[in-house]
């Protein structure tokens, strides 16, 4: 299978979500291209995360509709159709299980394999993620970082078509981020996956999206390649994109 | 209350509908099977030997004033195979597991755990609720069987001891085996089996619901244990009432 082919096209329509009252999405709109990567930036309490769940089919919106392949990502049948697999910010592994078992976790319960076969891809994905030799550990023995690994290659196992990764970096210490970001590429280069990342990090959505969207206050204020991001000329994404900690500013506003 | 009571009949119908996966998850069943006789046999005997011990102790000098101390061995017999052992090992089984069912889903609710089975297409009843059913539906009836045998044994020990009571152990199995009917044994069954399912069906419920932390978590497990034990208490009034049309 060529790259174009594996991935998936995804198409957000005019979805809104709200809780208790409060508009968190406004009707938001795009679309990402089979095999592209597409980072969703914003800052926090935008709706980044919350958008990510709609378009997974985690949650329903209240408006709108969220397209994979032209089918409606809340089909009853949606992901027997289509292999989506997500990346938590906060790895949701099960802590029960250990390392190797999170990991089969999803050929296991399909019994897609035999036992010995499953085993056999486990470790290939330990090892694409540089883990391997951490089949026994439980999650409650690794780091954040490690965590984090182990949830990419318990998405990699699915074969997904399309893969979301929510705040992929976060916990990671700077070095740990560059390999994730050349990891979310290089699955790119090698299967076509289709890729949504939410991330505050800057670097990362540069570095690796085709195309940038800018959130904030539930609403999609940018669209558009980094360089066109860099561009811009809206305040809220020029302050996101430029704003450092001045250690001499901080000196003068608190003296 | 009204919304949970539907959610609640909506699990056990998609548990029931699950029921053909489960030799798919016998290894879970087995775990919970093994923890259920692993944190709640010892404290189940502990707590059945002092039950009977106490249902002598208070009503055999009583009988033997009137002398009709041979009674006792029907008297405690009957009381814990049909009303005693169901009930108590069921409140303690939803203290000791059913708290534990809560806590366990409702942390995997709060910490995503569920959220990343659904990605992996894998439904949370068949993985998580399903096998808890299984083992609960299994364990509590068979605790209550160990229940209602080591709760005629203490009945026995403290009549034997007790010279007040006067009468020996084998007047008092005699008494228990004339009074206690196979009937009387099922009538217990029958409730702990009903209890069960009640019991994990609550928990369950409460750990699928959990919201809002840790602190969420642990509301869960209050309402798993307390709705599980008015749940209990109404559902034997409802059986004995039922169950006395086939005396």
């Amino acid at each position: 299978m060529s790259a174009a082919q594996q991935g998936v096209r995804v198409e957000v329509r005019g979805v809104r979500k709200s809780f208790k009252g409060t508009e968190v999405l406004r009707g938001i709109d795009f679309s990402v291209d089979r095999g592209e990567i597409f980072a969703l930036m914003g800052p926090s309490g935008s709706g980044k995360t919350v958008l990510l769940r709609q378009i997974i089919g985690l949650d329903r919106p209240d408006a709108g509709e969220v397209l994979v392949d032209g089918h409606p990502v809340h089909d009853g049948d949606a992901r027997d159709r289509v292999r989506m697999a997500m990346v938590f910010q906060s790895a949701a592994l099960l802590n029960s299980l250990t390392v190797a078992e999170n990991v089969g976790l999803y050929l296991t319960e399909h019994r897609s394999q035999p036992p010995e076969a499953i085993g056999r891809v486990v470790s290939e994905k330990l090892r694409l993620v540089g883990l391997q030799g951490a089949e026994n550990k439980l999650p409650a023995e690794l780091s954040g970082g490690m965590k984090k690994r182990v949830a990419i290659a318990r998405a990699l196992v699915m074969e997904p078509q399309l893969i979301l990764y929510d705040e992929p970096t976060s916990e990671l210490d700077p070095l740990r981020s560059v390999t994730i970001g050349r990891e979310i590429l290089s699955l790119n280069r090698r299967l076509g996956v289709t890729s949504i990342l939410v991330t505050h990090d800057r670097d990362l959505a540069m570095g690796v999206a085709h195309r940038v969207g800018f959130i904030s206050e539930g609403a999609l204020r940018f669209l558009g390649t980094p360089t066109e991001l860099r561009a811009s000329e809206d305040p809220q994404v020029r302050d996101f994109l430029n704003i450092d900690f001045d250690r001499n500013q901080h000196t003068e506003e608190t003296a | 209350m009204f919304q949970s009571i539907g959610e609640v009949i909506v699990l056990a119908g998609r548990v029931l509908g699950a029921l053909p996966r489960t030799w798919r998850q016998r290894r879970k069943v087995a775990d919970q099977l093994f923890e259920i006789g692993n944190a709640s046999l010892f404290m189940a005997c502990l707590l059945s030997l002092f039950i009977g011990g106490v249902i002598a102790l208070q009503t055999g000098p009583r009988l033997a004033e009137r002398g009709i101390s041979g009674l006792l061995g029907g008297l405690v017999g009957l009381s814990i195979a049909e009303e005693l052992a169901p009930v108590m090992m069921s409140i303690l089984i939803a203290g000791r597991i059913g708290s534990a069912m809560a806590a366990e889903i409702g942390s995997m609710r709060v910490y995503q755990e569920i959220d990343a089975l659904r990605t992996m297409n894998i439904d949370p009843v068949h993985y998580l609720v399903l096998p808890r059913m299984v083992a609960i539906t299994l364990g509590l009836p068979t605790l209550v069987i160990f229940s209602m045998i080591v709760g005629w044994g203490g009945g026995a020990l403290v009549a034997v001891a007790n010279r007040d009571i006067g009468i020996t152990a084998a007047d008092y199995f005699n008494n228990l085996r004339s009074s206690v009917e196979g009937f009387d044994v099922a009538k217990g069954f029958i409730k702990s089996v009903v209890f069960a399912v009640a019991v994990g069906l609550v928990s369950c419920h409460q750990g699928l619901q959990t919201s809002g932390g840790p602190r969420g978590i642990g509301r869960s497990v209050t309402k798993a244990v307390v709705n599980s034990i008015v749940l209990i208490l109404m559902l034997d009034y409802a059986l004995t009432r039922f169950l006395i049309l086939f005396d």
